[in-house]
C-alpha cells in the first residue's frame, strides 16, 4: 500500500538532561488526588511573537498552546492544572531556572515551562518538565513543525509529560472518527466526521446523502473503513482521509458490514450477510483474496482482532442469544467467553492485549464493561439507558463510546453523544461534538 | 376478637385483589389492542400494496419468526405478486433501537429473509425479491416505548419498479 506522509515532519531534539526517578502518577487506580501541576505559559521574544501573530492570527500563541496542554491534563483526571493567576515567576525566567520555592508555595508538584520561536518559517518549541519538590529537571525536549500545527504541539507535549509521569504512552496526539448525526429519528442524516481528540478541528468527510455507519481507523491512521449505503447497497468501504479517495472493499452479493482492520492494517475483517445468515470474512487489501472465517447458521458479527493478530473476538447468537466468543484467526478453536445474564455485544480487543471491552444489555439497561480474554474478571464500568460501541484509546487506558437518550412519543428529547471513561471506571466525561454523534473510533498516536 | 381480625384480613385481601385486577384489566386492554405476545398487531404504520394486501409484517423482540398473522399477510402478498408478474419488490428488514447497531443490521437482514423465504414457498421467484437491512437506522415510530419498538420490528415489502 502506498504510504502517505500524513504527519507534518516533526523533529525531536533531546536536550541533555539527567534523569532521576522522581514524581510518579499511578494510573491503575481511580485517581482521587490528581497531581497539582503548573503549566507556565510558553514564552517567546517580541520578534517571534509578532511574526506568529501575523502568520496565524492568534494573539498569544504561547498561552494558547499552554491551554491545550492544561485542558488535556485536566481531562485525563490524573492532573490538576493550577490557576495561572497564582503564578509568581515570569514564564521566560521560569523556563531558564524556576524558583522552586515560589512554585511550592502554590502547591505545585510539577512545573511545565517552555519557549516558542519562529525560525525559517518553522515553529520551534522547547519545553521542560520540573519536579518542584525535588528541585530537579525531569524532561527537556524541543521540536519544530509548521506553525499551523500548533495545537498538535500542545498534544505532543502533553503526551511526553504523561509518559514521563505515568510511565505509559499518552493518547493526546490522536484523532476520533465518528458519525455526525442530525435531524429527526425517522429521517436521521449521518455523515462521517473526524476531529482531534479534544474536539477541535472537526471535518466532515461525507455529505450526508447516504447512510454511513461504524467508521474504524486503520492502525496506520490515514485510512478508515466503514459501512456506506451508497446507491442503497450496504457495503464496506475504505476511505483515505488525506486524498478523499473512497473504494468499496466488501462488494459481495449481499450486505457487508461491521468492518475493522487487522493489526497490521493489511486486511479488513467484516461480516457478510446473505440469505438470512451473517458470517465473518476477511479481505486482503493488496491481493483482494477473500477468506471465510466462520461458517455457522447463526449471526456472527462485530469481529475484532487481538493486537498480535492471532485471535479474533466476535459476537454470535449461536447459543440462542448474543454472546461473546474468541477463536483463532483461522476460525478454529471457537470458545464462548461471556456467561453473565443478559446479552453481550460489540467486543473490542484492548491494544494492550489483556482485555476485551463490550456492551452488555441486561434488564433494560446498557452497560459498557471489560473482561479478560478468557471471559474472567468481568467489570462493568458504566450503566445507562442506551450506550454501546466502545473504542480504546491507543494506550488502552480510556474507552470512548456513544449514548442515546430515551425519547418521547414524537421523538422529542432524543440525543446521541460521545462519552469517555477510564478503565478504572472513574472520570466519565462527555466528549463535545458540533452535532449529535455516535460510533466513535480512536486513532493510534499520530506521532511516535 | 379473632373473628374480627379474620374479617379485617379478608376484607384487606379482597380490597387488594380488586385493586390488582383493576390494574391488570386496564393494562391488558391497553396492550391487547396493539401488541400480542410482543408482536405489533395494530395498523398504525401499515400501508397497502393493493386492496387488502398489507405491506408489512412484525416481529417479537430479537426474533425473526413469522407469526400466523404475518404468514397470512405474506400469502396475500404472494397472490398479488403472482397476479402482477412484472412487479419486483424489495424487502426492508428493520429492528427496534434496543440493540447494538451491528447485531441489528444482521437481525434486520434475517427478518427480511424470513419474509422472502415465505414468499418463495408461495411461488415467487427469488430474482423478483431483493432484500435490504436497515437495522435500527430507519424507525417508523420515533418513540422510546414498547409500542413504538414493536412497530419498528418489521419487514416491509416495497415495490421496486
Amino acid at each position: 500500500m502506498k504510504k502517505i506522509k500524513y504527519l507534518i515532519f516533526i523533529l525531536f531534539i533531546t536536550i541533555p538532561t539527567k534523569s532521576f526517578s522522581l514524581i510518579e502518577v499511578d494510573i491503575t487506580r481511580g485517581n482521587l488526588n490528581p497531581l497539582p501541576i503548573a503549566v507556565s505559559p510558553l514564552s517567546y521574544n517580541q520578534e517571534s511573537r509578532s511574526a506568529l501573530e501575523k502568520e496565524l492570527k492568534i494573539e498569544d500563541l504561547g498561552s494558547e498552546i499552554s491551554k491545550v496542554i492544561e485542558n488535556n491534563l485536566k481531562k485525563s483526571g490524573l492532573f490538576n492544572p493550577l490557576n495561572n493567576d497564582a503564578f509568581l515567576q515570569k514564564p521566560d525566567i521560569a523556563h531558564l531556572k524556576p524558583r522552586f520555592e515560589d512554585w511550592a508555595l502554590i502547591k505545585a508538584q510539577a512545573l511545565l515551562t517552555g519557549k516558542v520561536d519562529l525560525q525559517d518559517e518553522k515553529l520551534r518549541v522547547e519545553f521542560r518538565l520540573w519536579d518542584v519538590l525535588a528541585g530537579k529537571e525531569m524532561l527537556a525536549l524541543a521540536f519544530t513543525t509548521v506553525p499551523k500545527n500548533w495545537r498538535r504541539v500542545g498534544h505532543i507535549i502533553t503526551d511526553k509529560v504523561y509518559e514521563r509521569l505515568t510511565g505509559e504512552k499518552g493518547y493526546f496526539d490522536t484523532r476520533i472518527i465518528y458519525v455526525a448525526e442530525e435531524g429527526p429519528k425517522t429521517k436521521r442524516i449521518k455523515k462521517l466526521a473526524i476531529m482531534d481528540q479534544d474536539g477541535f478541528n472537526t471535518k466532515y468527510l461525507t455529505l450526508g446523502k447516504e447512510l454511513v455507519l461504524t467508521p474504524r481507523f486503520s492502525p496506520t491512521n490515514q485510512i478508515v473503513t466503514y459501512l456506506s449505503y451508497f446507491r442503497n447497497l450496504p457495503r464496506v468501504y475504505i476511505l483515505d482521509i488525506e486524498t478523499g479517495i473512497q473504494e468499496v472493499v466488501g462488494d459481495f452479493p449481499g450486505m457487508t458490514f461491521a468492518p475493522r482492520f487487522s493489526p497490521d492494517g493489511k486486511k479488513i475483517i467484516m461480516s457478510f450477510a446473505k440469505d438470512g445468515n451473517s458470517d465473518i470474512y476477511t479481505m486482503d487489501l493488496e491481493n483482494r483474496i477473500v477468506e471465510r472465517i466462520t461458517n455457522h447458521p447463526s449471526i456472527d458479527t462485530s469481529p475484532s482482532y487481538s493486537p498480535d493478530g492471532k485471535y479474533i473476538t466476535f459476537n454470535s447468537d449461536r447459543s440462542g442469544y448474543q454472546q461473546i466468543y474468541v477463536m483463532r484467526s483461522d476460525g478454529s478453536k471457537t470458545k464462548r467467553i461471556s456467561f453473565g445474564n443478559g446479552l453481550y455485544g460489540t467486543p473490542v480487543w484492548s491494544p494492550r492485549g489483556d482485555l476485551i471491552a463490550f456492551t452488555r444489555l441486561h434488564r433494560g439497561k446498557f452497560y459498557i464493561g471489560v473482561m479478560r480474554t478468557d471471559g474472567k474478571g468481568e467489570r462493568l464500568l458504566t450503566e445507562n439507558y442506551y450506550q454501546e460501541a466502545p473504542s480504546w484509546s491507543p494506550n488502552g487506558r480510556v474507552l470512548i463510546f456513544y449514548r442515546e437518550t430515551k425519547s418521547g412519543d414524537q421523538g422529542e428529547g432524543f440525543s446521541a453523544k460521545l462519552w469517555s471513561i477510564d478503565l478504572t471506571g472513574y472520570n466519565e466525561r462527555l466528549v463535545e461534538t458540533e452535532t449529535d454523534a455516535s460510533d466513535p473510533s480512536w486513532s493510534s498516536l499520530l506521532s511516535n | 376478637m379473632i373473628l374480627s381480625k379474620f374479617y379485617r384480613n379478608t376484607f384487606l385481601v379482597l380490597l387488594l385483589s380488586l385493586v390488582l385486577s383493576a390494574c391488570a384489566t386496564q393494562k391488558a386492554v391497553k396492550i391487547d389492542s396493539k401488541i400480542q405476545g410482543d408482536v405489533y398487531t395494530g395498523t398504525d404504520s401499515v400501508k397497502y400494496l393493493a386492496d387488502g394486501v398489507k405491506d408489512r409484517v412484525f416481529f417479537a423482540t430479537n426474533e425473526s419468526v413469522l407469526t400466523t398473522a404475518s404468514r397470512d399477510t405474506l400469502r396475500k402478498q404472494a397472490a398479488w405478486l403472482r397476479k402482477n408478474s412484472d412487479i419486483t419488490v424489495v424487502l426492508e428488514g428493520h429492528c427496534d433501537e434496543r440493540g447494538t447497531r451491528e447485531y441489528n443490521l444482521a437481525l434486520g437482514e434475517r427478518r427480511a429473509n424470513a419474509a422472502k423465504d415465505y414468499l418463495m414457498t408461495y411461488g415467487i421467484a427469488s430474482d423478483r425479491i431483493s432484500v435490504i437491512s436497515y437495522g435500527k437506522e430507519r424507525p417508523v415510530d420515533s418513540g422510546s416505548s414498547p409500542l413504538a419498538w414493536s412497530k419498528n420490528r418489521r419487514s416491509v415489502t416495497v415495490k421496486a419498479n
